[in-house]
């Protein structure tokens, strides 16, 4: 009993070293992106030192997965196709499993500023509480203007959530995030198979973690096809808020059976 | 209920029981998902068999024609096997994911493990040829 207080303890302590200088993986999903993928791990390694980059290659036709890796980055090639949600996932569970404290998502397609990791950085290292720091669009002026189609269901989802977690949130849609641990075990155990950003909210706001959003630049796509084509897009709202309303219903989180809630899980809302 | 009627109900809720039968027994078809099957055949045939019962199912309901009590009944039971599918799918899709998702990891941990041996292997054979090297050339 004693030891095993002193055991956590030490854990504690060894916690505590290593958030002065927390280790940084950047999961950059990427679905035949030969052309863009490279240019984004180099950006990683220029504009994001001391970030350890992985590839998660979602069982791509064309070059995606050599081409990343002559860049020097690791990529774990998934067998076929498995959507968004379950290659970023693939990237949460090689974070939990080699020991990171943090993950940050960087899109294949070039549109996210590798340059912009530390300012999500920065409110983390601010606000420790922080478990996801959300790189928003809309917060502030930055010039960006997606097609008014789809900014219209972005504001649909962020009115929405806005209620929901009774906290406003602007970009619900961006998978520009950074997680910390606690945030990286939750989602590497559950992460919703395809358009999962919204749900990933919604499931951060029952588990009660905390969750911020801060402005960044984005750029136009460098190149590929969004996963959200314009054919798709009506599925994707009525996924996505079938997904909102199921969750609200949803008394408690979904977890494996036998495994500890992260944290206290609220009932209902 | 018509003579005809009934024997063709008896002949197919029967021929399905069998024919469901054969195919676990084959062990083409998992006991698991043939239990639903084999329970709604024997329904189907229990209700076409003893006529009386069907009918006042179909009265109670306010079904003229009693055979088509058995069909309402017979697509209550399609309905009820489609939703027990779709959550199968859905179990199955979870778990190819969890398995496609352990696979890569795998993968990515043994390639890297590999280019550590293959470099360990480079390294010791440098360093044995370096310390031949000198005893070679006197």
């Amino acid at each position: 009993m004693v030891r095993s207080l002193q055991g956590v303890q030490v854990l504690e302590a060894r916690e505590a070293m290593r958030t002065d200088n927390p280790r940084t993986l950047a999961v950059v999903p990427a679905y035949n992106e030969a052309e863009t993928a490279p240019e984004v791990v180099r950006s990683l390694h220029r504009d994001a030192p001391g970030v350890d980059v992985v590839v998660i290659d979602d069982g791509s036709t064309d070059a995606t997965a050599a081409a990343a890796r002559a860049t020097g980055a690791r990529v774990i090639r998934l067998p076929f196709n498995l959507g968004i949600g379950g290659a970023v996932q693939t990237g949460f569970v090689y974070a939990r499993e080699n020991g990171y404290d943090r993950m940050v998502q960087v899109d294949g397609d070039g549109q996210h500023v590798a340059a912009e990791i530390a300012t999500l950085a920065a409110v983390m290292d601010e606000d420790p509480a922080t478990d996801m720091v959300c790189g928003s669009r809309f917060l502030g002026d930055n010039g960006y203007l997606a097609p008014i189609s789809r900014r219209t269901g972005i504001h649909i989802f962020a009115f929405l959530l806005s209620r929901i977690v009774d906290r406003p949130v602007t970009d619900p849609t961006s998978g520009f995030r950074l997680y910390n641990r606690r945030a990286i075990s939750l989602f590497a155990r559950d992460y919703p198979h395809d358009y999962p950003e919204v749900e990933a909210v919604l499931m951060v706001h029952h588990h009660q973690l905390q969750m911020r959003e801060v402005p960044v630049r984005m750029l136009e796509r460098g190149g590929g096809v969004s996963s959200i084509s314009s054919g798709k897009s009506a599925y994707y709202m009525v996924k996505v808020l079938l997904a909102i309303f199921v969750g609200l219903l949803r008394r408690r989180p979904v977890v494996e059976p036998g495994d500890a809630s992260p944290a206290p899980a609220s009932h209902g809302i | 209920m018509e003579l005809r009627i009934q024997l063709v109900s008896i002949v197919a809720a029967a021929g399905l029981f069998v024919v469901v039968f054969e195919m676990v027994r084959r062990r083409r078809l998992l006991e698991r998902y043939a239990l639903l099957w084999l329970f709604s055949a024997l329904a189907l045939l229990g209700l076409a068999i003893w006529s009386g019962l069907l009918e006042r199912i179909a009265s109670t309901i306010g079904i003229i024609y009693p055979p088509n009590a058995l069909f309402l009944i017979a697509f209550g039971f399609v309905l009820v096997l489609l939703l027990h599918f779709s959550l199968a799918v859905s179990r199955l899709t979870d778990q190819t994911k969890m398995l496609a998702q352990r696979l890569a990891l795998l993968e990515e941990r043994q390639s890297r493990a590999g280019h550590d041996v293959a470099r360990e292997r480079a390294d010791a054979r440098d360093e044995d040829e370096a310390a031949l090297e000198p005893s070679s050339r006197p």
